[in-house]
């Protein structure tokens, strides 16, 4: 499927941008290593979700079977959360990958290259956390473009709404406005930036990566998700299917 | 009753397309529910299946209500609405497995099925590449998968050749006769209707027309007799003169309805015998329009 193309992409791309990386010390080389993936993921993270949401309903939409789901004798609950849950667990897989490609590779690299210092220092459980962090970031975003693909039977919609709103995320993000905690798709790129300068900025001394994990963004965003989630199977409840 | 509807109706936006529809479907029947496209057939059956919101009326299945008993109907029925929902990604098989799947049927139920419709040689084919012919034969496969005891089908025999056709008629007065189902059938040929329906519903514009037996139908539609013969006009007079009806007198031939085949005989030999040549003979149904016209005129 689409995932499993990004990350053959990334693969390739792991490999020979990590040719280029210089002998730095193990911390900063995992840095340098996650980063920048980090960094695109901010922005990347919320399209992702748009596709997902998509594929995941347009399926449907494609084969005209929303009908036939409907009137089998399944309770309509069913049908769209586990459409729902098979989106979810679709994010957290693609996540979940790139956390062990990022290991994966990194280690690769080390036995590969022993000049590099990946072994000097371990930042899995951190690496974890900050992917996890992003998971539930994102799981706003996810109900709300889980609900518009589900509505809207084009890809236009869905994905030009995402696309604006995750410009404006972005935007609100890194103008630092205080209420950008509110707004979802702001809620990666927040939990990037919240991990990613405190530790580049410590200067020479061994950076410091803390985690915290459940900041308001994050409560903003799993109420989002919860709120849209609710509020989309009422909408389907009452929803006629053509 | 197995279907049972009162003051059903149903609008897109302003427009009405089913008006205060009154549907008694019998058990053990095959309906044939008739109109011409557009004439609200499908969203009556969209209705049924719950896929609709009715705005006003009720529906009764197995005589219980369907919006508080949805689940418990929906496990008896089985459907299949315009093109058949079909994932085109998938093979044949697999499209019935997934929906066995779902609904807990086991394998060889599916490979019953897929025998049933004449899809075993394409089972393992991408759905996308079988016929129009092939898909609709696997919509039926997939509405008949579950051993529903109610099929509803809405135009089942579109793009179904003249085979196909028959297979299918034959499937749907054998599950009726052996195995005691109820057959709820949309189509817009009347013809098709008329050799395997036991009722029929006949709706146009949102308003049912007709309903009743297909005996009580065929009192409407009164079958006429066709006749072609060398002078249609004096022939015509003729028969008049004989007490019999003429409707419609043309260059080629006469039509003149009859109530039995001895009537027809007779026709015959009161031409014959009166030096009129018969070249042809034979029973015409009034089509489908013509039927709308005479219900639509007689209300």
């Amino acid at each position: 499927m689409l995932p499993l193309i990004i990350y053959l992409i990334l693969f390739i791309g792991f490999f020979s941008h990590s040719e280029k990386l210089s002998t730095h010390p193990g911390v900063l080389l995992w840095l340098e290593f996650s980063g920048p993936v980090l960094f695109v993921m901010s922005f990347l993270l919320p399209m992702l979700i748009v596709f997902i949401g998509y594929s995941v309903n347009s399926v449907e939409h494609k084969a005209d079977t929303w009908k036939s789901l409907f009137s089998l004798p399944i309770p309509k609950w069913s049908v769209y959360s586990a459409k729902y849950v098979y989106a979810l667990f679709l994010v957290f897989l693609c996540l979940a990958l790139f956390v062990l490609f990022i290991l994966g590779f990194g280690n690769l690299l080390s036995v590969l290259k022993p000049s590099f210092k990946f072994n000097q220092y371990h930042m899995e459980s951190t690496l974890a956390k900050v992917y996890l962090k992003l998971f539930l970031s994102s799981l706003g975003i996810l109900s709300i473009q889980f609900l518009l693909s589900l509505l809207f039977r084009d890809f236009l919609k869905p994905m030009g709404i995402g696309f604006v709103a995750t410009i404006a995320g972005v935007i609100l993000a890194n103008i630092n406005w205080d209420y950008a905690y509110l707004f979802p798709y702001s809620h990666p790129i927040l939990t990037v930036k919240n991990v990613l300068p405190r530790n580049m900025g410590d200067g020479g001394g061994m950076p410091q990566i803390t985690v915290d994990l459940f900041t308001k963004d994050i409560f903003v965003s799993l109420s989002v998700a919860i709120t849209v989630f609710i509020l989309g199977y009422f909408i389907v409840l009452k929803k006629s299917v053509k | 009753m197995v279907i049972s509807t009162e003051g059903l109706s149903f609008n897109f936006g302003n427009q009405q397309v089913v008006k205060s529809l009154s549907l008694q479907v019998p058990e053990g029947s095959i309906y044939g529910f008739l109109g011409p496209n557009g004439a609200g057939k499908t969203t009556t059956i969209k209705l049924l299946l719950n896929l609709l919101k009715t705005d006003s009326g009720s529906i009764h299945i197995f005589d219980k209500e369907l919006q508080s008993n949805r689940i418990e109907i929906l496990s008896q029925i089985g459907s299949l609405i315009e093109q058949p929902a079909i994932y085109l990604h998938l093979s044949g098989k697999e499209n019935l497995m997934n929906r066995a799947l779902l609904l807990e049927v086991s394998e060889q139920r599916v490979d019953e099925m897929l025998k049933l419709v004449h899809l075993t040689d394409a089972a393992n084919k991408k759905a996308g590449k079988y016929s129009l012919g092939m898909k609709q034969r696997l919509g039926i496969a997939l509405a008949l998968l579950p051993d529903p005891k109610l099929l509803i089908l809405d135009e089942p025999t579109n793009g179904l050749d003249p085979n196909g056709i028959i297979e299918i008629r034959e499937l749907l007065i054998k599950l009726v006769t052996k195995h005691q189902k109820t057959v709820f059938i949309s189509s817009h040929l009347l013809a098709e209707v008329e050799r395997m329906a036991t009722h029929v519903g006949i709706i146009d514009k949102g308003e049912l027309l007709f309903q009743g037996s297909i005996k009580d139908l065929e009192g409407i539609s009164q079958p006429q007799v066709q006749v072609e013969v060398a002078d249609t006009v004096d022939a015509g007079n003729f028969l008049k003169k004989q007490g019999f009806t003429v409707t419609d007198i043309s260059e080629f031939h006469l039509c003149i309805p009859f109530n039995s085949k001895e009537q027809i005989g007779e026709i015959n030999t009161l031409l014959n015998k009166n030096g009129y040549v018969v070249y042809s003979i034979h029973k015409i149904h009034k089509d489908l329009e013509k039927l709308f016209l005479d219900i639509t005129q007689k209300a």
